[in-house]
Order: C-alpha cells, then structure tokens, then sequence
C-alpha cells in the first residue's frame, strides 16, 4: 500500500537531523558552530526541527576574525536571540593578545589563524564533538571528508587514516582530549541550501541578495571596498550591482557580478553559473591546488 | 508545484583501466554539471601533461596527499543533478584495498555501475564486484560494457558478454540486473545515445539513473523505530511532554497504532506524531519524526519500536557475514563493541566458520582475519538486539564493530 515518496530535500533534512540526534545522545559535550552564513543558518533550522519543543542540547559557538561584514554579524546575533539559545562568542584578537597568534599585518586575510582560536575555545570548553556547516560539494579536500571526522589532540585531520563510515551507523567515540568535527550537512548542494532557504523562509544577511557595492576588479575578481581594503593606486572604484555566494573574511571574499533579489532569482542563477561557488568567491582557496587541505591538516574545519 | 525531485546514490565499480574516471567525467560534463573554473583547471593539467584532448578523468583526481604518498583516499563524494533527479556518486578508486572500500562506499547506495572493458569481458574483479554488491545488498546493478568503439561497436560481442554475465549473477540472488553497451571515451549510450549502437534499444545509462524505481529499496511493510533521544522540555508549556525522538528505518507508523517496545516488549498506542512542521497522522521510512505515546513506560536510547504483527527478532545471539576493515587482524580472544542501530553493546566472536573468496565464492576454512577479508561467523552481545536479516532490512540487520582500545571501525557486519 506504501506509495510515499520524499523529495531530495525532505531525505537530506532527515538525514541531518538523524545526525544531529546522533551527536547529542552519544557525544559528552557538543557544540554548533554558527557564523550568521547562509550553510550555518540552515544548521540552525535543522536542529530546530531535530529538537524542538526542547532546547537545544548544545551551545552556538562562533570563532570571530572580527573581519566579518556587519550584516551578517547582526543576523547572527538575531537568530540566536530569537531562538533563545545560548551562543557563545570567541575572537581572534583575543588569541592575538594572549599572543597564540602572532599576525603581521592586521588587514590581512584571517582565515588561516581561524584554526588557532577555534582550538582554543575547544579547550575552553572541553567540547568533544563541534558540528559544522561544511558541503562536500564545496571542495575536493571536503569531498573526501567523513561526516563524523576524527581529530586528534592538536585537531588535525588525518585524510589517508579516517574511520570508515557505513550505512548510517556512525561512531562517536573519542578518547579523552581528542575531538570530532562533524558535518550534518555534507550531502547537501549549493542548489539545495537555496532550494531549502526559499521551501523554509529563512531570513538570510541581506548581501546575499543583489545589491550596489563599491568594488575593485584584482586578478578577475570583485574586491569589495571596506574598512581593510582600499583601491592600490592605479585600480579604479566602480559601482556594481553584485551579490555574495558566500560570506567569509572581508578583506578574501569576492561578490559576484548579479541582478538577483530573491531567493527564486538565486536558484535560477545558481542552476546556470559555470563556476563553482568557491571558485567565484574566495581568494585564499586560490593560492594553490591544496589551500583548504592544508588548512583542514591544521584542524580548520 | 513543481514534481518531487528524488535523491539517487550510486557507485561506480571497476578500475581505472576501465575507464572509470572517464565514464564519470563523461557523465557530469555531459549532464553539464562541470563547472568553467573545474574544466579550466583540468584542461590545463591535461595540457601539461601533453594531452590532445581534456582528460576527464581528471575531475576526480586525488588531494595533494594522495599524489605525494601514492596513497588513495578510499571514498569521495560527488554531486550532480539533472532535471529529473539529483545524484550523490559515492567515487571509490580501484587497487588493493578494494573490498574495504566498495563495501564502505555500497552501503548506502541504491545503485551500482560494474563496468567493464568489452575488449575483456566478465574478468575475476567482475565477479568480485558483483558477489560484494550482492553482499552489501545494492538492490540496483547496472552492467555497463565499456569501450564498445574498441570491438567495432558489435552486438555479438556484447551479447556474449551479457550472457556470461547473467549466467554468473544468476548465483547470486540479484533482482535487477540492467546491462549497457557504451563508450565513455566517445559518450555512447551514457547521456546521449550517439550513432553507432543502433541495434540496442534499452536505456543510456542517463536514463537508468533517471528512472529506476527506488520507493521501495526500504522496507516499506516491517515498522522499525529506533529510539535516538528521549525529548523531555521540562518547560511551563510543555509540562508532561515525552516524545521519543528517531527515524523511521522501516514501514510506517499512524496515531492510535499499538507499538511494542522491545526489548522489553512492553506496549502502548501512539499518540501524536510530532514535527516541527506540525503533528501528522502518519509517517514513514526514512522521515525523521517525534513519537508521543498513551501509556508512560520506560523507553530509553537504543530500545526499538515495532508492531507486533512484523516482529524482528531479539536475541544476544546471531551469525552475520562481516567485512573486515582494520589493519589489526580480528582477535577471538577480545571483546569488541558492536553498534547496531542506535544502542553499543560488548561483544564476542564465539566462532568464525569459513572465508569466503571473493573472487571464487570458494569457501575458505581460515583462522585468521586480516583486513578486506569477508568471514561469517558467530557472535555473542551482552545486551539484547532487536534485528531483521539483513537482505531483508538493511536498517536493522546491519552493525559497525570498534575497537574499544583505539576506538576504531574494525569491522562492517550484515546479519544473516
């Protein structure tokens, strides 16, 4: 008599919120993390729908560079209260005081000391288990990542020593100092985080939408102008009408050229861009073939 | 509204001489899921390496660790929708470690594509191939018979091949057996059906993946509730709620139904299910929902709701065929932790009957148990488990081993 079908939405929600499950009833002391980005914003529906009428089992966690654009530091400030859970912030600069990260230049990129505040704040609260919005379909470094990934003291990933993962039968089990990164949205596309912020009204930070921006054009890419980044002499300032696939460090992540105002018009361009969203939007993926596993080798997650 | 977009996951089976890398590259360019900057970056490699054309191949090489050491990362995960389905391709590399791999990358897969080089036909790693799919219960299998340009495009060959094929699957209980003459190299029959395969009127290999029938790959008839968490808000306007919150392995499940518990095999009638989306009246395999129930019993993590007409069974005992996955060959001296479902018990191999030779299907009287190597054997648990066969509930007749020393997955057990 069963002739029930689920769309490809309604099976990737379930199986993150099964994950999610997982994680609160077999980890010690889990966290999420949540940046205010569109991925983060989706975890934070799904594990609504994981737990509700309760509260969430763990606490949000968001490792600031303090390079971030205020829109998206204002949403994450807003969901979190509306929600009513407790989110729990960390900065660089409090690393770079205590002198565990040493910088050269406060303007640069901060993307790579991100791993450095993050394990700190692990420290801080002995979690064992963060769970993280990170795609496969994003890089080819994630594309060979478990959805629960093992970490080790100093949270480095091991990618040629991962646990084999089966069915939907995961393992949780850490030893004492060592950690997990887990992913509940692995198997979810950039097409189905848009699908799934349409099918949910999900408020979003409003420079995901197509906007008017001061840029630069550097090395085919759209700088935008900021605080930390000024035209060098000899680039010009234009106007253009750009929107952000992703949102990360100011002074490293790149608009794309756009006219699309709402979530309908973002998946009609989504499902017809010729570059991936990394590709497009992000600077410091670009330094080499490696860059994101490299970084995940030194425990970013 | 728009149609129901379905999620299919399949994986590719064979080597690299196959053609493996290609009839993927092939698939995702051809269904224009490669991406300018991606195809850039390959036409570039492939210029370096002073290729005449694009080696698709490319798009599913290897991590820079992978290239430094020689090594190859057992599973990859890739993506790619058309307008009919979205597809999640599990990309396990070929060589030694094979069976480790296709198991792990089969278990979740409602498909597998075993291809073959039509110059060579059904070989020793075909049948390997099979006889795991088989063992892994992929309730799909599609025969792709690569490389046709090579053999002049012949229907003599190819049926040769397909009736070899049928002959050795025939053992192996496989109900949905599709095979496909194709060139990945040329794009035959894998998106567009080109000109030179006039004489084969089934499906391209597009239109397999599009179409094939996958309501039914989960048990739709034997309800399995395995409890994740036990939902108590202790909140004013939630006083007294306690929901037992899981996914539906199995069946389904409607408000007023008996339930029994197991294993304690207590029972009650289900009062709402719950959702953030709102209560239902009924849910099914593989929602994920919140079960409220008339009577207070004592449910925890790790119990299991059922019906009593389709009951599994529950025992501290079973066989189950087991891949083994770990560098440390198996120990019967020591107890190792099994998960199945959602509830971790101690175990023990009481005993180990034979190995079988995954390229033979012989049966193999062996003492030890070393990496890659499938065993059926005997196991005791400390707790109760409430489990199916595993060919008939791949949810509930399904186990990981971990070493409870390194916290390892030592082992992948299908119950028998």
């Amino acid at each position: 008599m069963s002739n029930h079908t689920l769309s490809h939405l309604d099976v990737l929600e379930s199986e993150s919120i099964h994950i999610m499950r997982e994680v609160a009833a077999e980890c010690k002391n889990p966290a999420l993390l949540f940046s205010g980005g569109k991925d983060s914003i989706v975890m934070l529906r799904i594990a609504e729908k994981a737990f509700r009428p309760a509260k969430f089992p763990f606490p949000l966690v968001h490792v600031d560079t303090e390079h971030n654009f205020p829109e998206v530091i204002a949403t994450r400030d807003k969901l979190a209260k509306d929600l009513g859970e407790r989110l729990i912030v960390r900065s660089l600069e409090d690393s770079i005081k205590r002198g565990t990260i040493v910088i050269k230049n406060p303007d640069l990129p901060r993307n790579p000391f991100q791993s450095v505040t993050l394990l700190e704040t692990i420290a801080e609260f002995g979690f064992d288990a963060c769970m993280g919005g990170a795609r496969r379909d994003e890089e080819k470094a994630r594309a060979k990542e478990r959805i629960f990934s093992f970490r080790d003291e100093f949270g480095q990933w091991d990618p040629k020593n991962q646990r084999p993962e089966l069915w939907d039968t995961y393992n949780t089990r850490v030893h004492s100092g060592e950690n997990i990164r887990v992913f509940p949205i692995s198997n979810w596309t950039e097409m189905d985080i848009w699908q799934y912020i349409g099918r949910e009204k999900l408020h979003i930070p409003s420079i995901y939408y197509a906007h008017e921006r001061e840029i630069i054009r550097r090395n085919g890419m759209l700088v935008p102008i900021s605080d930390l980044v000024q035209p060098k002499p000899g680039e010009k300032v234009e106007v253009a009408t750009v929107r952000f696939r992703t949102v990360g460090d100011v002074t490293c992540t790149a608009p794309v050229e756009s006219n699309a105002r709402t979530v309908d018009e973002i998946i009609e361009e989504t499902a017809t861009t010729r570059i991936t969203e990394r590709g497009a939007t992000r600077m410091d993926d670009q330094t080499s073939d490696a860059s994101m596993e490299l970084r995940k080798k030194e425990g970013y997650f | 509204m728009s149609k129901t977009t379905q999620l299919l996951r399949f994986i590719t089976a064979g080597s690299v001489d196959d053609g493996k890398s290609t009839l993927i590259g092939r698939l995702l360019h051809d269904s224009k899921s490669i991406f300018e900057d991606q195809f850039s970056a390959i036409s570039k490699t492939s210029e370096k390496r002073g290729m005449q054309a694009v080696d698709l191949s490319l798009l599913t090489d290897g991590l820079q660790a992978e290239r430094e050491q020689g090594i190859t990362i057992d599973v990859a995960y890739r993506y790619f929708a058309t307008p009919k389905r979205k597809f999640i391709i599990g990309d396990t590399p070929g060589h030694e470690q094979y069976t480790r791999n296709m198991v792990t990358a089969a278990s979740t897969a409602n498909l597998v594509v075993i291809l073959i080089d039509a110059r060579r036909g059904v070989l020793v790693q075909t049948r390997r191939h099979t006889y795991l799919a088989s063992l892994v219960g992929v309730p799909h299998i599609v025969l792709a018979v690569n490389k046709m340009d090579m053999v002049d495009y012949s229907q003599a060959r190819f049926d040769e091949i397909v009736a070899e094929y049928k002959a050795f699957a025939a053992q192996l209980n496989l109900h949905d057996v599709t095979c496909i003459p194709l060139s990945a190299l040329v794009g035959d029959m894998v998106v567009d059906r080109g000109d030179s395969l006039n004489w084969y009127q089934g499906p391209t290999l597009m239109e397999k993946l599009e179409s094939v029938e996958i309501d039914h790959d989960v048990n739709t008839t034997d309800f399995r509730f395995p409890v994740q968490w036990v939902c108590r808000p202790q909140t004013d306007e939630h006083h007294d709620f306690r929901g037992f919150m899981g996914r539906i392995e199995a069946g389904e499940v409607s408000v007023g139904d008996e339930v029994t518990v197991l294993p304690s095999g207590r029972t009650s009638t289900v009062k709402e299910i719950v959702t953030y989306d709102g209560n239902l009246q009924t849910a099914f395999a593989p929602q994920s929902i919140t079960l409220t129930l008339n009577d207070e019993i004592d449910i925890s993590r790790g119990d299991m709701f059922v019906k009593a007409e389709h009951m599994p069974t529950v025992a501290k005992e079973f066989e189950a065929m087991l891949c083994w996955l770990s560098e440390a060959p198996l120990d019967k001296n020591r107890k190792y932790l099994v998960k199945h479902t959602t509830r971790t018990a101690k175990c023990l191999f009481s005993k180990i009957d034979y190995r079988v030779d995954v390229n033979t299907l012989e049966h193999l009287a062996e003492p030890v148990v070393n990496m890659n190597d499938i065993v059926r054997v005997g196991i005791k648990v400390q707790q109760p488990l409430a489990f199916d066969h595993y060919t008939r509930n791949r949810a509930s007749g399904s186990f990981i081993v971990i070493d409870e020393a390194n916290n390892n997955t030592v082992a992948a057990g299908m119950i028998v």
